[in-house]
């Protein structure tokens, strides 16, 4: 089987992406430099940045700068120098690396990163994250406020869960105008739930086009690089303008016919983060066998919307609360994203699942032996599990990990043809 | 043989029991009444005692248990304790069983609740979040609700309901069981050479496995015996234990380790049994006063998370507290939150010029040599320092 010409289609959103996380980048060199605009880091999974948007405060995303490490092929130096120090080969490399980047001095763009005002662990579902918060927060000296927000282990959070993020959040914006000496502008806070909420709508719309035949863009690697913006820019009319235009992007590629690849061959759902430190080669092994990613998981980790879940800004601070609670693939139980992924292999026409197991996240990957279980003999649906790590570059056996992607897809392709014989 | 060395035969004998025994005996003596057990670290076992039920403590498979099945299902970097519960209920050990509790302890834990769920549907299997915002005047409130919810799900299993007569009762019997294991661990401090650390372990472990008024009784009549014990103080250097709060080391280690050279003078070996620092409230709302424990009277531990008291503080009073020469480390393979807490622990140990060890260790672990060689280097290195 010949190489595909296009791994990806490049659209005006992609270089608009790059310029939004360059500025976000500059703010926070800003911040660095000047003091202004405040800073807090903050988890990307299930946050309250329309919180942070109140305060005209900017928002650090430790995840989003090792994953920028990894992609860059950096990240293995941090880790080293956190190993040093006493993290364990088996400690989730995304903290190994941002940690390893701090003693460093190491960032993403070469600019600078600030100490931030406040420490905001929003806890959603990753433990790991308590202890990473804690860690930044001995390192920099700043204040560190752990939002704890109770695990979704029934099928909707409880009132008493609802209230108990809820007063959280209004502690949290009491501290905010102790640090950033800013009084809490609630018109701004109704504003960036409002925003958010358009995006969450754009962004919906964006993924169920995956749902045609042939789908406009990949659900997991192009869904990828929409994610900076989405996580970034959330709150703000950034954001709803950028959704926009990439949604127009989208529709005219599904009016013109394109997909990703010239012929869609095989339709597939992915489960897991990605091998960031192998990203692009990773992304050639399903290219080769013009296979595109209709639906993802790791896509939802900002939040699932796709099944009609919105922020509310008539309820802005409830609204964030169950956005915390309900409203992201971290903090849903395991079951729940079982049942996540049925309905993208059904309602999105799916041939096959890709299970990719990280050894950092134990959130995504402890139990993926069972979900694979479930999907081949409940559902019936063909299924590969390939394990590596989304940060750490020595986990990444390449050649194993190509064939047993090709050896799924000669399966797939035997299957089909038999299927179609029939 | 002695009495208390009987009894710490017996105790061995019974924590390594898969077939659960003592619990099935249990269950034919209470006929309808139903068990529940609880994966490590803490559950609020008073819910249970109330409801009538049995408490059970499950801390694994141990090294008796061969996995067959739970590896495909959970794959690398998964620690053991994950796959031999797993295994457990797959290979029919967890027959005597009605429900399983697990808690927020950690991201496999928590996931093999699920799995659980899915495998075994004719079992009540249940998640509790036990919160991580102490400094939240809502987190009393929030954990009163989801014991709460709780004893809802005893009541609809047990088909009775939980009176607050029977709460306070349990929240007694308890307290005491935990001032018993307190003074265990006080004398094992004070007397090192007259009690050993795999004694005191079965002793306070056998507890997971029967009702709380049997082991208070087997703890004070062990308490008893023990103050007649006479014995002559080894050389050995003294050391508190840190990081096997969930997976427990074999018996062979801590033997092992014992005999290599140390005191080990303090431990947090299941230390849900021992959680709270002070007695819990027994007037009042006892729901209320269990949460009000969780949440401001706790001991320190990597898997409870209060901000206000570092947990690196908390290993300091126990090395000042135990009057320690030193820390050993022991924390199971791939266990997370131990493995983070290690780094900031050793920091602080560092500052106050505590010498430390680090071993890693599997329940299923069999072969010792190249532990026992770290082990005595350490202490020779004390010892002749």
């Amino acid at each position: 089987m010949g190489e595909a010409k296009h791994t990806e289609y490049r659209g005006s959103i992609h270089q608009r992406q790059k310029e939004l996380m360059l500025k976000w980048y500059e703010r926070l060199n800003e911040a660095a430099e000047t003091g202004t605009p405040p800073t807090a880091s903050l988890m990307i999974s299930g946050n309250c940045v329309e919180l942070l948007e109140a305060f005209g405060a900017v928002p650090i995303y430790p995840e989003v700068n090792a994953l920028q490490l990894a992609i860059r092929h950096q990240s293995l130096e941090p880790i080293l120098a956190a190993e040093e120090l006493g993290y364990a080969p088996d400690n989730c490399a995304y903290v190994k690396a941002d940690i390893g980047c701090y003693i460093k001095g190491i960032t993403p763009t070469g600019g600078k990163l600030p100490k931030p005002d406040l420490v905001l662990c929003n806890f959603v579902g990753c433990n790991t994250y308590v202890k990473w918060f804690e860690h930044t927060a001995v390192l920099t000296g700043s204040k560190l406020y752990v939002l704890d927000v109770p695990f979704l282990r029934e099928d909707e959070p409880s009132p008493a869960d609802i209230d108990y993020v809820v007063r959280q959040l209004k502690e949290l914006v009491t501290l905010l105008e102790g640090i950033t000496g800013r009084k809490f502008d609630y018109d701004r806070f109704v504003e960036a739930v409002r925003c958010s909420a358009q995006v969450e709508d754009l962004w919906s719309q964006i993924k169920h086009l995956a749902r045609r035949s042939p789908s406009p863009f990949d659900a997991y690697f192009d869904a990828i690089t929409l994610m900076g913006p989405l996580y970034v820019y959330r709150g703000t009319p950034e954001g709803v303008e950028f959704f926009r235009a990439a949604l127009e992007e989208m529709q005219a590629r599904v009016a013109a016919g394109q997909g990703v690849y010239e012929q869609e061959k095989f339709r597939l759902v992915i489960e897991g983060p990605p091998p960031y430190p192998y990203f692009r080669t990773f992304r050639d092994m399903f290219a080769k066998w013009k296979a595109c990613t209709v639906a993802s998981t790791y896509s939802t980790v900002g939040g699932l919307w796709e099944f009609g879940a919105r922020h509310d800004p008539a309820h802005p601070f409830e609204s964030v609360a169950l956005h915390m609670l309900a409203q992201n693939v971290t903090n849903r139980n395991y079951l729940q994203r079982y049942e996540q992924i049925r309905r993208y292999l059904e309602e999105w026409n799916a041939d096959g699942l890709i299970i990719h197991f990280v050894k950092s996240c134990r959130l995504f990957s402890a139990g993926q032996g069972d979900m694979r279980d479930y999907v081949t003999k409940k559902l019936g649906i063909p299924t590969l599990y390939i394990e590596s790590d989304l940060e750490d570059p020595r986990y990444f056996a390449e050649a194993q990990t190509r064939n047993r992607i090709d050896a799924f897809f000669e399966a797939l392709e035997h299957s089909k043809l038999t299927a179609g014989a029939v | 043989m002695p009495t208390v060395e009987r009894t710490f035969e017996q105790c061995q004998d019974l924590i390594t029991d898969l077939s659960f025994e003592r619990v099935h005996r249990w269950k034919d003596q209470h006929p309808g009444a139903r068990v529940i057990g609880y994966f490590p670290v803490y559950a609020p076992v008073e819910i249970i005692h109330a409801a009538g039920m049995l408490p059970v403590g499950l801390n694994g498979g141990g090294d008796r248990l061969d996995i067959q099945h739970a590896d495909a299902r959970f794959g690398s970097f998964i620690c053991s304790i994950v796959k031999t519960t797993l295994e457990m209920g797959m290979r029919d050990h967890l027959k005597a069983f009605d429900g399983i509790l697990f808690s927020s302890i950690c991201d496999s834990a928590r996931n093999l609740c699920f799995v659980m769920k899915r495998n075994f549907p004719d079992l009540y299997v249940d998640f509790l979040h036990l919160p991580h915002n102490p400094s939240s005047p809502a987190c009393v409130d929030f954990l009163t609700c989801e014991y709460g919810r709780l004893i809802r799900e005893l009541e609809r299993i047990g088909g009775k309901p939980i009176t607050e007569v029977a709460l306070q009762h349990a929240i007694s019997l308890y307290n005491h069981n935990r001032q018993l294991i307190r003074n265990l661990y006080a004398f094992r401090a004070q007397k090192s050479h007259l009690l050993r650390a795999w004694e005191s372990y079965v002793l306070v472990r056998a507890g997971n496995f029967m009702p709380v008024e049997e082991h208070n009784l087997l703890l004070e009549e062990s308490l008893e015996q023990l103050s007649q014990r006479s014995g002559k103080p080894r050389d050995s250097i003294r050391v508190a234990v840190e990081g096997a709060f969930c997976e427990q080391p074999p018996l062979d280690l801590i033997k092992l380790v014992e005999d290599a050279g140390c005191y080990l003078v303090d431990d947090d070996f299941v230390i849900g049994q021992s959680w709270f620092v002070e007695d819990v409230g027994v007037t009042g709302d006892p729901v209320h006063a269990l949460a009000e424990s969780y949440v401001n009277g706790a001991v320190y531990s990597s898997v409870r998370h209060d901000f206000r008291a570092p947990r690196w503080d908390g290993l300091a009073d126990k090395v000042k507290r135990s009057r320690a020469d030193a820390v050993l480390f022991l924390i199971a393979k791939f266990c997370e939150p131990a493995y983070f807490d290690y780094v900031l622990f050793k920091k602080k140990l560092e500052e106050l010029s505590v010498p430390h060890l680090l071993l890693e260790f599997e329940e299923k672990q069999f072969t010792f040599d190249r532990v026992r060689t770290e082990v005595e280097t350490f202490v020779e290195s004390l010892v002749f320092d």
